[in-house]
């Protein structure tokens, strides 16, 4: 690529961000409807992906440790709760990871607008 | 000729191509920190697997498994679950905002200096932790499948010259590719045992699941039991062991996002969609790896037995006595290679990710004011210091010796990632008010308080009896101050917490005002480094 120099400094977005000027740029598009949009389509996802995530995760070791003998029930012929619910943690895994990819895919059709709008910025 | 060693011959040979032909391409800092950002998802997506699933997973989920039953199975749920933080909270915006290193992303808004000396340091630690840990464990395990053809030193030496070789040659672009060939070895192998484990089993789970129900062997006591090891508390038991594995558990899932060998991965791509869809691949092939771990696992209980590994090399064994016991010695030996393949692609993705931080953040940033001198100069930095890490490392596996006790390491690499690296991220990303005090208190005091509370755990503090000796000894003869092997419960809050005081006993309108450039950029993309043409 030959042009090492230009990739030293620490963030290279295309307005010089000391300026007062460029960061009243990054200022308006911060305030600009379109991405406060972005910010709230993707709030109305994460946060409560994330939180259920976390709550189902952990009420795995909290039912395992603090409940043995409930989670060693059998449930299909030596098939017992605990091993069944850490199971299905695999597969409520990949179904918030699919359904966070269909999400995002508004996410880019938003942030997209965006950049059009500012010139796409960089380099 | 060894089967064994011809498989590992193969190997190496293939991963020194590999070498050869990407030293062979442009040179550049963006070439060797990123690949040129020109890395495809699923490539990247199964570079990213490769680099996590790690021998510690293979052959040590395998024998927890084995030995403990259903316990270790719990490790095998954490491993992937944890990607869903990397997946909604640090892929995209990390990509958006950062260059070559987590650091990127702090000193965008923060004073670059402070911030990127502490987050180097916390990137050293951690990956020198993992790397020692996993070479320890290559001597031993190499001396173990070769038997007395290689001595535990020369195995060491060999590893920390091929990773070297890797990493000054080849950059990131071999690293990864290196991480692409063993991850889908990995996957076929442990594919295959699979199916050999269910062929024993007349491809019926009931049988499978009966056998698991009554696994018999001796215990301490030379005692025969027989045991249900789908019953969960085999591993761990009351009074610590469930908040043992609450904390093992937040270790996991905010750790993961923390670990620099990991997020140096979302630089080698072109853009923040294609790093959300590695993320997404590498959680298929995780998810199925540490599903199959059920058939790996209790395979070797149910058809090996705890007594025989235990007389043959010991639970990390179980996996290829697995092999062997269901289809010989050829079969032994291409689980070894791949067991092999695995050490030597983890370390050597550690060691790009601790030289890209050494150079881009310490030496250039940090030492030189963010000002290359000469051309190039970065990227020598790093292949020297890819040199030194190597020849460091060497040195500590053979002081420490094949019988140290290490396996905490992985542990703390966890802890620092989850209570320094994590929370200064998350911070930095969400959170206006955040400032450069606020993360060099959050990086300390996560770091200090994960390495404190480690050296005060039953890991390194307990009363050996005298039958142990040298490094397998732990460190301080004493009853062990914090009951948890894993400090995360508390080492993550104490992280926040110093973050948070750390900013609100400081002000830095600067990086208040800068916020919103960070907040566009990291979520929309706007202004990131883009791909470079080679």
């Amino acid at each position: 690529m030959g042009n090492t120099a230009r990739n030293f400094e620490v963030a290279g977005p295309a307005p010089v961000s000391e300026s007062a000027e460029s960061q009243s740029v990054w200022d308006r598009i911060a305030s600009s409807k379109e991405f406060q949009d972005l910010m709230a389509t993707k709030k109305v996802f994460i946060v409560p992906a994330f939180i259920f995530f976390v709550v189902y995760y952990f009420a795995l070791p909290v039912l395992v440790g603090y409940a043995p003998q409930f989670m060693a029930t059998k449930v299909i012929g030596q098939v017992n709760l605990a091993y069944l619910f850490a199971l299905s943690q695999f597969f409520v895994a990949w179904l918030i990871a699919g359904l966070y990819v269909k999400a995002a895919n508004d996410f880019d059709r938003l942030a997209k607008d965006i950049l059009d709008k500012n010139g796409k910025g960089g380099k | 000729m060894n089967i064994s060693l011809v498989m590992f011959l193969v190997f190496i040979a293939i991963t020194l191509g590999i070498t050869y032909w990407a030293s062979r391409r442009s040179a550049g800092s963006a070439a060797y920190f990123a690949a040129s950002r020109q890395i495809k998802g699923w490539q990247n997506g199964i570079a990213v697997a490769g680099d996590y699933m790690s021998a510690a997973s293979f052959l040590g989920i395998a024998g927890i498994i084995a030995f403990q039953g259903y316990d270790g199975f719990l490790f095998s749920v954490g491993w992937l679950v944890a990607y869903l933080t990397v997946l909604l909270v640090i892929a995209e915006p990390l990509r958006n905002a950062g260059k070559y290193t987590m650091a990127d992303v702090l000193a965008y808004r923060l004073k670059p200096r402070p911030v990127r000396a502490m987050a180097s340091l916390s990137t050293l630690t951690v990956s020198t932790f993992y790397m020692i840990a996993q070479m320890v464990g290559a001597g031993a395990l190499v001396k173990l499948l070769l038997g007395s053809m290689v001595t535990y030193n020369q195995a060491v030496i060999a590893v920390g010259i091929l990773m070297i070789v890797y990493v000054v040659f080849g950059g990131m672009l071999a690293t990864t590719w290196v991480q692409i060939v063993k991850a889908i070895l990995l996957m076929a192998g442990t594919i295959l045992l699979s199916f050999l484990v269910m062929a024993h089993f007349h491809f019926s789970f009931g049988e499978f699941f009966g056998a698991i129900s009554q696994v018999t062997y001796h215990d301490a006591k030379g005692q025969q039991v027989v045991k249900d090891f789908l019953q969960p508390g085999l591993r761990y038991k009351p009074p610590y062991g469930p908040l043992d594995l609450i904390s093992l558990g937040m270790a996991l899932i905010f750790g993961t996002a923390g670990l620099p060998h990991i997020l140096v991965r979302f630089y080698t791509v072109p853009d923040a969609k294609t790093a959300r869809h590695s993320v997404v691949w590498a959680m298929v092939l995780i998810g199925s790896f540490y599903i199959m771990t059920t058939f790996l696992g209790f395979g070797a209980a149910t058809i090996v037995g705890p007594d025989f590994i235990k007389g043959h090399g010991g639970t990390n064994m179980s996996a290829p006595l697995l092999a062997q016991a269901l289809a010989g010695n050829i079969f032994f030996a291409f689980i070894s290679a791949i067991a092999f393949a695995t050490i030597l692609a983890v370390v050597a993705g550690l060691t790009i990710s601790a030289t890209t931080s050494f150079s881009h953040d310490f030496w250039t940033n940090v030492i030189h004011n963010g000002v290359e001198r000469r051309p190039g100069e970065e990227v020598l930095v790093a292949r020297i210091s890819a040199f030194v890490v190597g020849a460091v490392a060497i040195a500590i596996a053979i002081v420490l010796g094949p019988t140290a006790n290490v396996a905490f390491l992985v542990a703390l690499a966890f802890a620092v990632a989850a209570s320094a690296n994590l929370p200064v991220i998350v911070l930095s990303i969400f959170w206006r008010r955040f400032n450069t005090a606020g993360a060099v208190t959050g990086l300390g005091v996560g770091l200090l308080a994960s390495i404190g509370l480690i050296l005060v755990s039953p890991s390194l503090m307990a009363i050996d009896p005298p039958t142990v000796v040298g490094t397998a000894r732990h460190l301080i003869q004493a009853k062990a101050w914090f009951p948890l092997e894993n400090p995360g419960i508390l080492s993550i809050p104490l992280g926040f917490i110093g973050a948070f005081i750390g900013t609100l006993i400081s002000h830095e309108p600067t990086s208040q005002h800068k916020f919103n450039e960070l907040l566009v950029r990291s979520n929309t993309g706007l202004g990131a480094e883009k791909a470079t043409a080679d």
